[in-house]
């Protein structure tokens, strides 16, 4: 909407400057245009984010400044984009495919989301480096390999001199990006596009890769146009931010002065919408005042005590333990929020729990049966207790049954109905219940969008007014204000139906605002257990503090304090 | 994403529901092309077939025509317009009556195919274990044979490699099933397998459906979208084996009926002689019918793989952004058009622990 | 044969990725892989051994099938009670078994031999005939193949295509026969059949390591004339063979180079400035070789059965016309013998080639 003037901003030019860009792509139905007359500028040395939710165009932009939209798309407008050392500018728009070929790499380089696939797993780090070298001027492949080395050093990649000749799937995830981040440096581009480089990862890395780009900034002199969705991230790099909705810019302001005092309604509902830890404490104390005075009993739901489960090995090989001497309880009507990162085991103790997957050491007990051994035939009456969530609201339901059909599944199964006919008075009542027009019930799961799904799936989970239910995930596949939504609802229907609830997430700030009691797992182990207030107020352990401390929170100011603290936090681990 | 993105999409308007109609009207440029050519050429294969009897100037056993012998390898002439063959039979006749065996080859082995691949594949996935290991090794070790030398082997065992019209064609039929059974068995095991820990799937087994209900109701369907592919693909196989049966003499006998593959067969030493017609019109005639259905095969194949779809590029007609929260995932369109926003979503699904 | 192309990679029946991440740590995968790997090959021998004995006894004895209308009642009997045909099933399975182990094959029936020493005679043949086919499909394959993927949905690939689907839509019979049409008996430029003419084969016979494989006696005789003669005889069943499989060939390179093309190490590597060629040539390549290289493996099979066509087509005297005489002789013990030994090549240059794709893939190597 407001576009920045180009050249009264300093006496630098700027690095790029995109003007009243507008990029359509054809589709089956129809064209549809991603970025609808969008104008940025970025000043040399600049990080600017560019945030937005699903579909608001961010990436179609962001990949415009290096010409990577794909061939059904047609761009109109200008980017301008300046060397390092000014000595030349292209418009983008209109480049032939040589000139663009000679600008990547080496006026512009890209870090993308998901470094497990932007690396060629049939080659080494150090040939893919050397390679984008050598695509720019006849260097030798001894000097190209040295700069190589070089840059992998620079990006802290420990030991370059062996690791330049690993393949991508010796590093760990956080090390690939690293990686990535290397080979977009090592022509020392004046401008690096990074698409959601921190999506991907756990929290805890995802601080490291903020360090290292904004490292980028400070020694390689060098302005990141950095897309995302994560406003954490964006309080914690960014200088100026871009709000996009639907292809157009809605707001436009420097870091601090957006997340002060948003302008645009779009921006004040993003801001609001983001998960803050602390604001459940209040919530779940009066959740639990209300809880104690209603309990009767004290039987729990669910106890596990040393809970071991492992996977199979292939063919003799040794088994993965995903799960190793686990002891928690969860009582009647209480929510457990089940916290941990990318293999901590936390979904596998959730599909355990649902009998999804095999107890193969210690005690499960799962509403009274014990899951150590148990046959289907004996559990089976236990699932008319047990709701579940899953995390994937596209694959979750099956794409050739109507959403009636679906939610009625639980009722027909367990003969509450004799079909999804019969159990249509029932359905319309949940939907209602998780505010969905009735009329969706005739829909198909592909024609909702993902948070109609998620609460479809909720419907789904509670026909059948379970004492328990699991939800995996149920958030993180959604947009931050959706996940807002979703978030509220499955308070409301917990308040409601009273069920108890394993509430598994990676993020701290969603299971803050729901969980009565938080559990912390770290490779398959409990490292922590308490209330919200205990485990996020004073975390014990020294992995909790890290996870904690590693969270971006959406406030610059406030962030920059928690960033010294992670340092000095890291500075003790060593 | 693009297990997501392929699905059918059920309740469209009746136009775009009848099966081909739809892919004609979505395709563009070469692929429409493919598709159309596949089914022009497919329809005249199939309407040759079904009114051979009125098409034929001969029967297929004809020697003779009003107490005359038409004489053998006589070169296309008027009354023979593409000649005879060496055991006095018209060359044209025999190809048009060609296509009626063929056909109904190719339909009986895939139907038999079709229900015991399903049902093996099925069970096989789903249930897993033993069974499903026993099984997989026997079909790959059929899947890995040539698959003509294991159709020998079965027609002798059937009918010990002569035999009449429905005799014949039921002994290529079951041998070229047996080959068959491997090839849709591991397509739908695989698709089941994959399905198996599908979300809904496993929503279904946390509410406590029985095996049987979620195997017809959740699998059974979403797993058997790949066939028509499959079946056009095995069709052309199907043709392909019962010709080479024929061509070494493992076939339909030429008083029960015609069959291009035993005409070849037959042709091989006119070749040599430069005899040029025995050879050229059934081999066509083979080749023509291959061609089409592989043609139909391999662009439903791309139509149905959103990778390999080719659109035009867009125009800009200024028509606003549809509101992208009402399909993330909808239709392989917008999989591919909101590919990088959609990344963010996508991406968590991988992050599972 | 096609049906590959559209069906789900065969790793998708692995364990979910949770068990693989957990395996792959630790050395000494390669290894373990190439042992479990082989061990595979004993359960498909036997299996298809065991289908194929099976088979062919459900329909009765073979001196019955081959001799029958040749001899008398009581004749038939004794020869059948000699070979023991009359013993229960079972007793006939575990001897078979117990043979096959030891490498006997049995004996064929028509000119009793051992069916060995078929192979050893014939099998030469087939293998130099199956080398030329796979040269013709490499160089005719492969190359074009990523020329579709790189022209993709443009004229050269509507061409390329079209290409590939007459090549596997034409029998290899009736290629051969055409091709012997056009250019042995209208051109007269390539010899109609056979391996070599007679005088080259005379040449051939007395050299003292005699390979059965022309090519290299002919080389072995240093005389230019032979070595011209029998690779003037190889031209066409090479081409008539070969182009079936590089149509195959073809539409696998472009439809898997398709799909590494749109992944995000080629637009990575596309970012850094790579030029287009490159990104087919060398990223997109590589990664989709593996599961090309495993589909071409199971393109033996096809190779072998289109290998028994054309042999027959060309008079080529290899293990294929051998079966073929042999099928028209109704001598099905040397049928089933000749199958069963197929079936033991199939499965070990399976084997084979599966090592080959796994030696490339530096995720299995590390």
């Amino acid at each position: 909407m407001s576009a920045v003037p180009t050249d009264i901003q300093g006496d630098e030019p700027d690095i790029v400057s995109i003007v009243d860009l507008r990029v359509t792509f054809a589709t089956d139905a129809g064209a549809v245009r991603a970025v609808d007359g969008v104008s940025i500028a970025v000043r040399p040395r600049e990080i600017v984010a560019i945030v937005g939710e699903s579909g608001s165009g961010k990436s179609v932009t962001a990949k415009s400044i290096l010409g990577l939209v794909p061939a059904t798309a047609t761009s109109s407008g200008s980017i301008l984009l300046r060397s390092r050392d000014r000595s030349r500018t292209t418009d983008i728009v209109g480049a032939g495919s040589g000139t663009l070929r000679s600008l990547r790499g080496e006026d512009v380089a890209m870090v993308f989301q998901e470094p497990s696939t932007a690396l060629n797993p049939v080659y080494t780090v150090g040939w893919q480096i050397a390679e984008g070298i050598r695509a720019h001027g006849s260097t030798s492949r001894a000097e190209a390999k040295k700069q190589a080395i070089d840059i992998l050093r620079r990006v802290g990649i420990p030991d370059p001199e062996t690791r330049v000749n690993y393949y991508p799937h010796q590093f760990s995830g956080g090390q690939k990006q690293r990686v990535v981040i290397a080979m977009a440096l090592v022509l020392n581009p004046g401008l690096i596009v990074a698409d959601e480089p921190t999506t991907a990862l756990d929290v805890t890395v995802q601080a490291e890769i903020l360090d290292l780009l904004r490292r980028l900034r400070d020694e390689f002199d060098t302005a990141i146009v950095l897309i995302t969705h994560n406003m954490g991230v964006v309080a914690d790099l960014a200088d100026r931010v871009v709000v996009m909705y639907q292809g157009k810019v809605v707001e436009e302001a420097d870091s601090r002065t957006l997340f002060a005092s948003p302008q645009a309604d779009y921006t004040k509902q993003l801001l609001a919408a983001v998960p803050h830890i602390g604001q459940g404490e209040a919530r779940a104390a009066v959740r639990t005042q209300e809880r104690l005075e209603r309990a009767s009993s004290t039987t729990p739901v669910v106890a596990a005590r040393d809970l071991v489960i492992e996977y199979p090995g292939r063919l003799g090989r040794g088994g993965f333990r995903a799960v190793n001497g686990v002891s928690f309880e969860i009582k009647e009507g209480e929510v457990l929020g089940l916290v941990g990162e990318s293999g901590s085991g936390k979904t596998t103790i959730g599909r355990a729990i649902a009998g999804l997957s095999k107890v193969t050491g210690g005690s499960l007990n799962v509403l009274g049966r014990e899951m150590l051994g148990i046959k289907e035939r004996s559990f089976r009456s236990a699932r008319v207790d047990i709701g579940f969530v899953f995390q994937d609201p596209a694959s979750s339901f099956n794409p050739l049954l109507t959403i009636a059909e679906c939610v009625a599944e639980p009722l027909v199964v367990h003969g509450r109905a004799t079909d999804a006919r019969d159990a249509r008075a029932q359905v319309d009542e949940l939907l209602e219940a998780v505010q969905l027009p009735r009329a969706f019930g005739d829909r198909y799961p592909h024609e909702l969008s993902g948070g109609q799904r998620q609460r479809a799936s909720l419907a789904r989970s509670i026909a059948l007014r379970p004492k328990l239910l699991i939800a995996d995930e149920p958030t993180s596949a959604l947009d931050v204000s959706v996940q807002a939504r979703v978030l509220e609802l499955f308070t409301e229907l917990q308040r409601e139906f009273g069920f108890a609830s394993l509430f598994i997430s990676h993020d701290l700030a969603v299971v803050d605002m729901l969980a009565d009691r938080i559990a912390v797992l770290y490779k398959g182990e409990l490292v922590e257990e308490g209330t919200g207030a205990q485990v996020l107020g004073s975390p014990s352990h020294p992995y909790t503090q890290r996870l904690l401390a590693s969270l971006p929170v959406p406030d610059p100011a406030e962030q920059e304090t928690r960033r010294e603290a992670l340092h000095r936090l890291q500075a003790v681990d060593g | 994403m693009t297990d997501t993105t392929a699905r059918p999409r059920p309740r469209r308007s009746l136009a775009t529901r009848i099966p081909l109609f739809a892919q004609v009207r979505s395709s563009i440029g070469l692929q429409r092309g493919m598709l159309v050519a596949g089914l022009v050429i497919t329809g005249v294969f199939v309407i040759t077939a079904i009114f051979a009897p009125l098409l034929a100037p001969y029967g297929f056993a004809q020697l003779r025509a009003d107490g005359t012998p038409f004489g053998a390898q006589e070169a296309p002439n008027a009354e023979h317009l593409l000649g005879t063959t060496v055991g006095g039979y018209d060359v044209l006749s025999r190809v048009i009556w060609g296509a009626q065996t063929a056909i109904l080859t190719i339909v009986v082995s895939v139907i038999l195919s079709i229900f015991a691949g399903i049902f093996l594949g099925l069970v096989s996935g789903y249930i897993g274990g033993w069974l499903d290991r026993v099984l997989v090794v026997v079909c790959d070790a059929i899947y890995a044979f040539p698959s003509l030398l294991l159709a020998i082997v079965m027609s002798i065992v059937i009918s010990g490699g002569q035999s009449n019209l429905f005799g014949g064609i039921l002994a290529a039929s079951i041998s070229i099933t047996v080959v068959f059974i491997p090839q849709y068995f591991r397509v739908i095991r695989a698709e089941t397998v994959r399905i198996k820990s599908e979300a809904y799937v496993e929503s279904a087994k946390v509410i406590g459906t029985r095996a049987p209900r979620i195997v017809f109701r959740h699998v059974l369907r979403n797993a058997t979208r790949s066939l028509p592919l499959l079946l056009t693909l095995n069709s052309s196989e199907a043709l392909l084996t019962l010709a080479g049966l024929g061509f070494l003499g493992f076939g339909i006998e030429p008083s029960a009926a015609a069959e291009w593959g035993y005409d070849l067969n037959k042709s091989l030493s006119d070749v040599t002689s430069g005899i040029w017609w025995t050879s050229l019109f059934p081999g066509l005639a083979i080749v023509l019918a291959v061609l089409g259905i592989t043609l139909l095969g391999e662009s439903l194949n791309d139509l149905a793989d959103p990778r390999l779809r080719g659109r035009r590029a867009a125009l800009d007609t200024g028509a606003p952004a549809p509101d992208n929260g009402a399909a993330p995932h909808g239709s392989a369109a917008s999989g591919q058009a909101v590919v990088a926003d959609d990344r963010a979503t996508t991406n968590d699904e991988e992050r599972v622990s | 044969m096609t049906a590959e192309l559209s069906s789900p990679d065969p790793a998708s029946a692995a364990p979910p990725a949770v068990l693989r991440r957990g395996s792959s740590s630790g050395g000494g995968g390669l290894g373990r892989y190439v042992l479990v790997r082989f061990l595979l090959i004993i359960p498909t021998v036997f299996i298809l051994v065991t289908l194929v004995f099976l088979l062919m006894r459900t329909t009765g004895d073979p001196i019955t099938a081959a001799l029958g209308g040749k001899l008398t009642g009581p004749q038939l009997q004794e020869r059948i009670h000699e070979a023991g045909y009359d013993r229960p099933l079972i007793v006939q399975y575990l001897e078979y078994l117990g043979n096959i182990f030891t490498g006997n094959f049995g004996n064929t029936l028509s000119d009793n031999r051992p069916v060995t020493q078929v192979l050893l005679t014939y099998g030469g043949a087939t293998l130099e005939l199956a080398f030329y086919a796979l040269i013709v499909a490499f160089i005719v394959g492969i190359p074009l193949g990523m020329v579709a993927a790189y022209f993709r949905d443009r004229t050269p690939d509507a061409f390329l295509r079209i290409f590939a689907i007459l090549c596997y839509a034409t029998p290899v019979f009736f290629a051969g026969l055409l091709l012997k049409l056009v250019f042995a008996v209208w051109f007269q430029i390539l010899p109609v059949a056979g391996r070599a003419s007679t005088g080259a084969e005379l040449q051939m016979q007395f050299l003292q390591s005699k390979t059965g494989i022309y090519l290299i006696d002919a080389i072995q005789t240093g005389n230019p004339d032979v070595i011209g003669d029998v690779l003037s005889h190889a031209v066409l069943p090479g081409v008539a063979l070969g182009l079936l499989t590089a149509g195959v060939f073809l539409r696998l390179v472009r439809t898997n180079l398709i799909g590494t093309l749109g992944t995000d190490y080629v637009d990575s590597a596309r970012s850094r400035g790579v030029t287009e060629f490159r990104l087919v040539r060398k990223h997109a390549y590589r990664p989709a070789l593996i599961p090309i290289i495993t589909v071409i493996g199971l393109q033996i099979a096809l190779l072998l059965g289109g290998a028994v066509l054309t042999e027959t087509t060309f008079e080529w005297k290899g293990l294929g016309f051998q079966l073929a005489q042999y099928l028209q002789a109704r001598d099905f013990v040397a049928v089933q013998g000749i199958v069963a030994l197929l079936a033991v090549i199939v499965a070990v240059t399976n084997f084979i080639v599966d090592i080959i794709a796994a030696l490339i893939d530096p995720r299995v190597r590390y």
